[in-house]
């Protein structure tokens, strides 16, 4: 055997015979599913820093997130995080896990595929005069959109659904120009008489 | 949209106030604005003459408000001492002195069973080592870097099971603990940090030795702490204990103000802490046990491997009963070295990337792999699509997180490792010694193939210079391994757990996780104090030492009685090691001078011998016995010494590289 060839020896598998009743080996690696999107509700403790240490985690593991929408609850001792990402159900499992390691994190709860309401809301200062102003409000009204703002050059298009409908509107609107662009992030609560934050009551 | 970061920013401006509005309120004229009854000769030089008195100018962004007052104030009491003699002139006059925030550290520390921790004095912490004198059942140990407190709290928390204690200053003092911290945190060790900080109304302001070092601590801490009010130490104190030693422990970090340190306390100590997010599982399900009971009777070819878990969970008992009742061998991690005695007949051995073959052999053969208190590490698994590719896995972990990380496993149980062997004992089947006699009779046909091959065969010397495996076994022998041997970073840490031979629980401690050089000789002074019945020796490398040498004037001071054995090979070992056989020999800044070591010791006062044969070495370790208090061993080793055997990077346990001797026995 050589101690100095950087391609090491080849695997000598015959010192392992497998035994008569299993099957062959096929070690499967965690997290080699398919990624999507999914939906974390975490409620934790309104103190500073909170915020911080959500995202530090999320930073550290390796995670990317889509959207972050933080606020307070009905107790004034609790918020609520929606957090939006992308990954296979073992990595997004370990991210919920990892956030439970979390002190002031009290409940995580991966909502993807529950029935749930799902809304965020959008600003959009859309490029509009008065030869095509009557088009954006064509379109705004179709998708249930409000104009907020209206200005010679531009009107301000606030509309809200699930990311999906928000997109679909955009795509829309990208065509007349659209000077800015603000979205909350996504907000859900699950559909029923359910309550994620029941459980942490106290 | 109200978040974490606004209540913060509202709550700081808010306690700001109110804390120094009554400060503020006599003083407020003096500081206030600009103040036209400047007096004469009091202007710049030039200042009379034909443009007349000049208004002076207060250059306090903000003058006149309660938040400029408070900073102003901040600053004096950086360096102020009026505080202090106001409580000592009460404290000479018989009377009784008030109770500081600095006090309620002490007491609520002693409260916790903590009588000793290690500590850096500095400008911010000062109040706290004012008070300090009026503790004389707590015992500070002036260590000499920051670093090595971290790694001496970190060594007496492993050495003991109790939560260990360091304190720094604010700035660098803090970000030198930072290491220690990350070391803790990677190997799971119960640590409070403690640091001081400016004064709260200059937070923020760069003042100095100012740091955000909360910032840099939240992601190698359990749980971290900012305290600026006095009167939350003692509740803040509970609950950081209480987080270091529960469920899987860890470091927490407290950092508190001057103004916090300084402050009159009336808090009480909690009894009781309350922590909503923080209830860690420790029974283990009992479906999952039930399942767990039955792969284990269904199994031919069982492993227990076992890991740190298992020594924090002081589970070691049931360890060996579950080994006994189902005749299961027991492999060990780096961190779970002493979990079983390895003189027990099913005491396998050391597992992994420098793992003994036979170890590697078994787990890659085994139909049940029983994974107790460990994590799968890269240094365990290997690649790990051919990682124990024959078993299914029964994993054991109190922290959920760890479930199925870095290993998909067929069977998991979160839970404590010491509560679930307890539930699983009863319902596993014992198994008579005669079912597994063909397996572990093989597998010791294994053991002693990779005994000849790994060590028995090359004897003493190496080169023509003393081998390095050798001197780690006769230090174990000479100890009647029943010594805490630290281990520092690098090839002797794995020298050390392969040949020192342990029988004792929490008698082998080593840097795992982080790998942390430097980590051996401060981690044997927290070992040594921790457990002062106990022989402690701190098995080093030249270039770990190097890191840390300076704690040998603790040792000295202290009267730390460690024994430190220094395997020199002039060279950064392990990298040289992967220099030779990774990068084709390239060796660039592996070799390293050091000191006239023996010179050394004794210029800090510490007894020093020297071994360079293999017929010095017992003679050598006998003496540094024999010494009362600290002393030195410097063994002259092999320079191209390697480490085996060894699972080259990006290869499975199947891959093991072995050494082959060319070279004829001296």
């Amino acid at each position: 055997m050589s101690l100095t060839g950087t391609p090491g020896p080849a695997p000598d598998h015959s010192a392992h015979p497998a035994p008569a009743h299993t099957a062959p080996p096929a070690r499967a690696l965690p997290g080699g599913g398919e990624s999507h999107r999914h939906v974390l509700v975490a409620i934790v403790l309104n103190k500073p820093g909170v915020l911080n240490r959500v995202a530090s985690l999320m930073r550290a593991r390796n995670f990317n997130i889509e959207t972050l929408a933080v606020s307070h609850t009905d107790q004034p001792e609790v918020s609520r995080m929606t957090i939006t990402l992308r990954g296979d159900d073992v990595a997004i499992e370990q991210a919920a896990k990892q956030l439970y390691r979390l002190i002031d994190v009290l409940k995580v709860q991966d909502v993807t595929g529950e029935p749930t309401v799902e809304h965020e809301i959008a600003l959009m200062k859309v490029r509009a005069d008065e030869r095509n102003r009557g088009e954006v409000l064509t379109i705004a009204e179709m998708h249930k959109a409000r104009v907020v703002d209206l200005a010679a050059e531009s009107l301000i298009v606030e509309a809200t659904g699930t990311e999906a409908e928000v997109d679909a509107l955009i795509a829309l609107l990208r065509g007349f120009g659209i000077k800015e662009l603000v979205r909350s992030g996504t907000v859900v609560m699950s559909r029923g008489a359910g309550s994620i934050e029941e459980a942490v009551k106290r | 949209m109200g978040t974490k970061e606004d209540d913060s920013g509202r709550t700081q401006t808010a306690a700001t106030t109110t804390a120094t509005a009554s400060a503020a309120a006599p003083t407020a004229s003096a500081a206030a604005g600009t103040s036209p009854a400047a007096a004469p000769g009091d202007g710049p030089p030039g200042a009379g003459g034909a443009r007349g008195r000049r208004e002076r100018i207060n250059h306090m962004p903000g003058a006149g408000t309660a938040r400029a007052e408070a900073i102003s104030a901040g600053r004096r009491e950086m360096l102020s001492d009026a505080h202090r003699n106001q409580i000592r002139s009460l404290a000479e006059r018989g009377v009784k002195r008030p109770r500081i925030g600095a006090d309620a550290i002490c007491e609520a520390v002693l409260r916790q069973g903590v009588d000793v921790f290690f500590g850096y004095p500095g400008g911010v912490v000062l109040p706290f080592y004012d008070v300090l004198v009026d503790y004389p059942e707590l015992r500070h140990i002036l260590v000499r870097h920051e670093q090595g407190g971290a790694h001496a709290a970190d060594g007496y928390a492993r050495a003991t099971g109790k939560v260990g204690v360091c304190l720094a200053t604010s700035g660098p003092g803090a970000t030198n603990l930072v290491t220690g911290i990350g070391n803790a945190m990677l190997d799971s060790i119960p640590i409070v940090a403690i640091t001081g900080n400016v004064v709260g109304s200059l937070l923020g302001k760069d003042a100095f030795q100012e740091i955000d070092i909360t910032g840099i601590t939240l992601p190698c801490t359990k749980h971290n702490y900012l305290v600026r009010d006095p009167n939350d130490i003692p509740r803040v104190f509970a609950e950081a204990f209480h987080i270091a030693r529960t469920g899987r422990p860890g470091p927490v970090h407290i950092d508190l103000t001057k103004d916090a340190l300084m402050g009159v306390c009336s808090a009480e100590h909690p009894e009781t802490v309350d922590l909503p997010g923080f209830k860690p599982t420790f029974e283990g399900h009992f479906r999952q046990i039930k399942l767990a009971a039955q792969e284990i009777a269904r199994a031919e070819r069982p492993v227990i491997l076992a890991g740190h878990g298992v020594l924090i969970a002081d589970a070691t008992e049931e360890l060996r009963e579950l080994a006994e009742k189902a005749q299961i061998p027991v492999a060990h991690t780096l961190l779970g070295v002493s979990a079983i005695d390895e003189t027990h007949p099913l005491s396998l051995g050391f597992v992994g990337m420098h793992g003994w073959k036979h170890v590697n052999r078994t787990i890659q053969s085994a139909d049940l792999l029983i994974a107790l208190g460990m994590r799968f590490d890269d240094r365990v698994t290997g690649h790990v699509p051919t990682f124990a590719p024959y078993a299914r896995i029964v994993h054991v972990d109190i922290d959920p997180a760890e479930i199925g990380k870095n290993v998909a496993v067929e069977i998991p149980i979160v839970g404590d490792v010491k509560r679930v062997l307890m539930a699983l004992l009863p319902q596993v089947e014992p198994v008579a010694p005669e079912r597994r006699a063909a397996y572990l009779r093989e597998i010791d046909e294994w053991r002693a193939e990779s005994e000849q091959a790994s060590w028995h065969g090359s004897g003493a010397w190496r080169n023509g210079q003393l081998s390095a495996d050798y001197v780690v076994a006769k230090i174990g022998q000479a100890s009647g391994h029943d010594a805490t041997i630290v281990a520092d970073v690098g090839q002797n840490q794995m020298w050390a757990a392969r040949y020192a031979g342990f029988r004792r629980p929490k008698s082998h401690i080593s840097s795992g996780g982080l790998g942390t050089m430097g980590f051996g000789l401060p981690a044997a002074m927290g070992a040594a104090i921790g457990r002062p019945d106990k022989e402690t020796w701190a098995i080093v490398g030249d270039g770990g030492l190097q890191m840390t040498v300076q704690e040998l004037m603790t040792l000295v001071q202290d009267n730390i009685p460690v024994k430190i054995a220094l395997l020199d090979n002039h060279k950064l070992g392990m990298v040289r090691q992967w220099q030779e056989l990774v990068y084709a020999g390239n060796y660039h800044s592996s070799h390293l001078l050091g000191p006239d070591w023996c010179k050394l010791a004794e210029a800090y006062g510490v007894a020093a011998f020297r071994a360079t044969t293999p017929e010095e070495v017992e003679g050598a370790i006998a003496a540094a016995r024999a010494v009362d208090g600290p002393a030195l061993v410097h063994f002259v080793i092999a320079e191209q010494q390697n480490v085996f055997p060894m699972m080259p990077a990006g290869k499975g346990l199947s891959d093991l590289l072995e050494e082959q001797f060319e070279e004829p026995k001296q």
